[in-house]
């Protein structure tokens, strides 16, 4: 079974090509790259002018909520949104009913996820077990089955301690921590950013020091364990501050930011539809500063990863009360159309960085497999359309929830295909 | 009707066809209400109190949160308009059972209320229904965002005693962090052009005050200091424990507004209260009680205030006029 993937610039950063090549592919991997090969024998993928061939892209912060959860999203939906993104592999929080603390959990995912035959799922499991931030969860073992690093997402690990001993043990296995940064006591029952908006409209506020306080700390503590740290979707420019720092101290700290973190600022909960539950997310939309701030870490290569916390809740969760609402929202569909335009087509970025950002360093910073066309690697690639036009409609997001604050965004850059192991599982249905 | 020379232009109606906030509503269309107001106070000193201008309408008070002064205040304001009216506490509704706001709202839209008035603990809750729903809907306190109608018959009794807003020195002095008689009271002074003085300790001032276009202060004395109007407003008790206030007697120190203070004030000052009052802990009962005091008439112009909004939002003035004379 061969594929040859036709004609097209490909941009493949980690080893320094870009240019019009053809990939030709061989039993699920990279056979050759190279100019006009021969296509007998193999089917052919025909890329038009201006296409871009990436090497898969990878989302490292995703919440596929199953097991347990399975109204919100399912494996097999996730993925199948993952893969109309764009996304040829996700890492999945272990923020799940029951949470994935066990190796036994760890493997139903990835049995899922095989029998889904879509993207490919990269397991986060616990650092603690229930995430409830007491007693350290068997991460040997759930490396073992899988796991790629560990972490407490949607509760940060609030002990000192607690996150130190991680820090060393996880170091020991070659593994991150992801820390979601917050100091409990300063979020409180907060719904939005502290500012000026979350004020006027009476919602308790969660200051940008409530993540960037845990940051700080944890920056600390890896340089104190030697380990390595990953911030999950940093908001805050206090946290980018600290993060700048302890990289130009050698300290083994990378961090991601959301689309939305580096799009939109909290005057959307004053918008024309005041308090939008799927403007709710945590953290917070910030202040424009804070905006201002990510799109610069993003530019100046302070930002290591773009990951989207793709968060699916269902309707019924969202309609209700601000205060009641779930934090957060869907991310895999609009990843892609969002850093076209918002920061490729401005000139923020080249595409060259915005392949670093959403293939090559997301796979560097978990240590996955993919994010460079090597020979002889898994064919996983994306085919990318910067001029596409793309307009987001909610109703027809494959993700099995809808909760996206992007709703009728007109947007220019979109995914034309997804190819994973050789295979194409995704194509758009707006082209031919 | 009466106006007076200082009050601006009222509009001929309000735009929205609810009321969910100060925030929105123009200069004009707040001396619409206030207006109005004075004539439906009319109707409280009459032997019979009641006129026929809402009957066959359905008002149906919705209180999620205990509230003694507001509901009653609604309750009458509805009945002496004639209104059928039906009000529902949360101890009795379908919310402990798990039930969402919006379905037990569309339950009871189910049986054509006309308006619903809402009392909520959640910044927002009202506008939910506004996008949701089909009723009129009144905001009669969300959270710690808007109390509309406590702002409205603040500014009623105000203009009673001073005839204008503008210009007016107003110091708002309490919890104004958990506040939503100060963001109302802010919007509708601001847009009405007084000079707002918001006084609280620093743990309870809210966040970027700066940017709400008042004088943010944390001295009592200040904030009093040749002010037309003292609006005081209550500390909750679950605040008094904890890191916002080390004690009551600290606070009453600070704080209070007691006789004392009042000298600072304009000599024909009022003093005011949403209710209800911590005697001792915000306010001195000589003040409470005293010459200055209007608290209870805030009381009475609410519900004047109330059959005001009712009528105005009913959209009767398309139909027939108003039986008020």
């Amino acid at each position: 079974m061969k594929l040859i993937v036709k004609g097209g610039r490909v941009i493949d950063p980690a080893n320094g090509r870009d240019g019009d090549f053809d990939i030709l592919i061989d039993n699920g991997v990279v056979a050759r790259i190279g100019k006009d090969l021969p296509v007998e024998g193999a089917s052919v993928f025909e890329i038009k002018r201006g296409w871009i061939v990436s090497p898969g892209l990878i989302d490292i912060h995703v919440h596929l909520r199953e097991p347990g959860q399975e109204h919100k999203e399912t494996i097999a939906t996730g993925t199948a949104s993952a893969i109309a993104g764009g996304f040829t592999a996700v890492a999945c929080m272990p923020n799940t009913e029951p949470v994935n603390d066990h190796a036994g959990i760890t493997e139903f995912i990835l049995k899922k996820a095989t029998e889904a035959g879509r993207a490919r799922v990269y397991p986060i499991g616990a650092v603690s077990i229930g995430s409830k931030g007491e007693q350290l969860a068997e991460l040997g073992e759930q490396k073992h089955a899988g796991c790629v690093a560990f972490t407490d997402d949607g509760r940060p690990v609030a002990t000192a301690l607690l996150m130190r001993r991680a820090l060393e043990y996880a170091e020991m296995l070659g593994v991150p921590i992801v820390n979601h940064c917050e100091d409990p006591s300063l979020k409180g029952d907060g719904v939005a950013h502290e500012g000026y908006v979350a004020a006027r409209l009476g919602l308790r506020g969660i200051p940008g020091e409530a993540e960037s306080i845990m940051v700080e700390r944890d920056i600390s503590l890896a340089e104190l364990a030697g380990a390595h740290v990953h911030i999950a979707h940093m908001s805050a420019q206090q946290s980018l501050r600290a993060v700048r720092a302890g990289k130009d101290r050698g300290v083994k700290v990378t961090c991601e930011v959301a689309p939305h973190h580096f799009t939109l600022t909290d005057d959307s909960l004053d918008g024309p539809v005041k308090y939008d539950t799927n403007f709710k997310m945590n953290p917070p939309l910030r202040a424009t500063a804070d905006r201002n701030a990510m799109l610069e870490g993003i530019a100046d290569g302070s930002v290591d990863v773009i990951a989207t916390d793709h968060a699916p809740h269902h309707i019924d969760e969202k309609m209700v009360e601000f205060d009641h609402a779930p934090f957060g929202i869907v991310g895999l569909e609009t990843a892609v159309p969002i850093v076209f335009d918002r920061l490729v087509h401005p000139g923020r970025i080249s595409l060259t960085r915005m392949i670093e950002l959403l293939s090559v360093n997301p796979a560097r910073v978990l240590h996955l497999p993919g994010g460079r066309l090597d020979d002889g690697a898994p064919a996983d690639l994306t085919v990318l359309a910067p001029d596409l036009p793309t307009t987001i409609d909610a109703g027809k997001l494959v993700s099995k929830s809808k909760n996206t604050p992007f709703d009728r965004w007109q947007m220019v850059g979109g995914v034309i295909a997804t190819i994973v192991g050789g295979k194409v599982v995704y194509r758009n249905a707006a082209i031919d | 009707m009466t106006t007076s020379a200082e009050t601006p232009t009222a509009a001929a109606t309000l735009k929205s066809r609810h009321l969910l906030g100060i925030d929105g509503l123009e200069a004009d269309e707040i001396s619409l209400i206030l207006d109005t107001a004075e004539a439906m106070k009319e109707i409280g000193g009459r032997a019979i109190k009641k006129v026929p201008t809402l009957r066959g309408r359905t008002v149906v008070n919705l209180f999620f949160e205990p509230s003694t002064r507001t509901r009653t205040s609604f309750e009458i304001a509805e009945k002496r308009l004639s209104a059928d009216t039906l009000s529902i506490a949360t101890a009795t509704s379908s919310v402990t059972k798990g039930e969402s706001l919006l379905d037990t709202v569309r339950n009871i839209e189910a049986m054509s209320p006309d308006m619903i008035v809402m009392r909520h603990s959640s910044s927002g809750a009202p506008h939910l229904l506004a996008r949701m729903c089909r009723s009129t809907i009144i905001n009669a306190g969300d959270g710690m965002h808007e109390h509309p109608t406590q702002a409205l018959l603040d500014a009623f009794t105000i203009r009673e005693h001073k005839r204008r807003l503008a210009g007016l020195k107003i110091a708002i002095v309490g919890d104004l962090m958990h506040s939503r008689v100060l963001r109302s009271n802010v919007a509708l002074l601001n847009t009405m052009r007084a000079n707002v003085w918001a006084c609280a300790p620093a743990t309870l001032m809210p966040s970027h005050i700066a940017e709400f276009g008042v004088h943010a202060t944390t001295s009592v004395d200040e904030a009093v200091e040749g002010a037309d109007v003292v609006m005081m407003l209550r500390i909750q008790h679950e605040r008094m424990h904890g890191h916002y206030i080390p004690s009551v007697r600290e606070y009453f120190t600070l704080f209070g507004l007691t006789p004392e203070r009042m000298r600072r004030a304009a000599a024909d000052a009022i003093v005011m209260h949403p209710g209800p009052m911590n005697r001792g802990v915000e306010i001195d009962s000589a003040v409470a009680d005293g010459p200055f005091s209007v608290i209870l008439e805030q009381v009475s112009n609410g519900v004047a205030v109330r059959m005001a909004v009712l009528y105005l939002l009913s959209g009767r003035d398309s139909m027939d006029p108003l039986d008020v004379h």
